[in-house]
């Protein structure tokens, strides 16, 4: 969980101060991350990808989902176009998520925001929101979770890669599990009122009903968008009154 | 050749369009003019996704991740404390799923 805002920037500030708050939050998801990067730099070897590919891949693509979405297509000769594809759709939830954070870095400036935004994963999003809905006015914040989690998803993808076969199943510990408990504590600090509620039931309910019904991660943007929507549906003159009061 | 040039060609292309997704959203909520309706929209975002990254791994795999997830949401509320509550949520799918 965020620590508190109160230690925190007041102005908008793109400092250390802000950067490291980052970096703390997403010290215990790391650890998560790190696991499933073992499990990558592993099955990365196994489908045929060099330690230097393998490691070009996390650290310039680092988005888990997609590479190992990208396993299971890497075939010589390669399908260059289907593979960036298959990124493309699988990654489109960043897009919600850039446009959500996208007000809370507009005081970095255009090319500090860009670059932080390289480093947006699930768990980092997850973190800079909470962050955010709690107060916090660091811009620097979701940079900080950035680096942190991409070290820990580039290191342990070199060390799998080299260690083969020896890197076991992480659900065989319950660490499959590991974000699940994480995005849940972060949840807690999300809740900003009864309002809420219809919003989360709309998007549990769409990302269930997703991801029976679609393929890969498009249940996270069904999920996402249905929760939108019924937040855009609230009655217009209490919504107003909220960003009044803001 | 540590990296082919045909692996170099399709990590830049996955790369490039990841990218892409990434500073999509930025692009857009900066070109926007934002009403009160947009705000609303994307100020449910933020729980909106993360509600939906965790529900399928909750609601639909069985008694021992929902009540994990309990234990996890327990753990949150709580201590207000990230790690205890991923330890609690790890330790108690392990636990379940051999129990159940």
């Amino acid at each position: 969980m965020p620590p508190s805002p109160a230690t925190a920037p007041e102005a908008p500030d793109f400092g250390l101060a802000g950067l490291r708050l980052g970096a703390a939050a997403a010290a215990p998801v790391a650890l998560g991350v790190a696991v499933y990067g073992l499990a990558y730099g592993m099955l990365a070897g196994q489908a045929g990808m060099t330690l230097a590919e393998a490691g070009c891949m996390s650290a310039l693509v680092f988005a888990g989902a997609s590479q190992f979405v990208a396993l299971d297509m890497w075939v010589q000769p390669l399908p260059v176009a289907a593979l960036a594809l298959t990124a493309l759709v699988v990654n489109l939830r960043h897009v919600l998520m850039g446009a959500a954070l996208g007000p809370h870095l507009a005081g970095a400036g255009p090319l500090r925001a860009y670059g932080s935004m390289f480093f947006l994963v699930d768990e980092g999003f997850a973190l800079a929101a909470a962050y955010h809905a709690r107060g916090g006015r660091g811009t620097s914040f979701l940079l900080g979770t950035g680096l942190v989690l991409h070290v820990a998803w580039l290191g342990p993808t070199l060390a799998g890669h080299a260690a083969g076969a020896l890197v076991p199943d992480p659900a065989r510990y319950g660490l499959d599990f590991a974000f699940t408990a994480a995005f849940l504590a972060l949840l807690a600090g999300l809740w900003r009122g009864r309002g809420d509620a219809a919003v989360w039931l709309a998007a549990a309910g769409a990302a269930v009903a997703g991801q029976h019904l679609l393929p890969g991660k498009w249940y996270i943007l069904a999920g996402g968008l249905a929760g939108g929507l019924v937040g855009l549906a609230r009655p217009a003159r209490r919504a107003a009154r909220e960003d009044h009061a803001r | 050749m540590p990296v082919s040039a045909q692996a170099l060609a399709a990590i830049l292309a996955m790369a490039a369009v990841t990218y892409a997704t990434r500073a999509a959203g930025l692009f857009l909520v900066g070109r926007l003019r934002m009403g009160p309706r947009a705000e609303a929209f994307l100020s449910a975002i933020p729980g909106a996704v993360v509600v939906s990254l965790v529900a399928p791994a909750v609601l639909t795999q069985g008694p021992a991740e929902a009540l994990a997830g309990l234990a996890a949401l327990g753990t949150a509320l709580a201590t207000r404390s990230l790690p205890l509550a991923m330890a609690a949520g790890v330790g108690a799918v392990w636990a379940l799923r051999l129990l159940l």
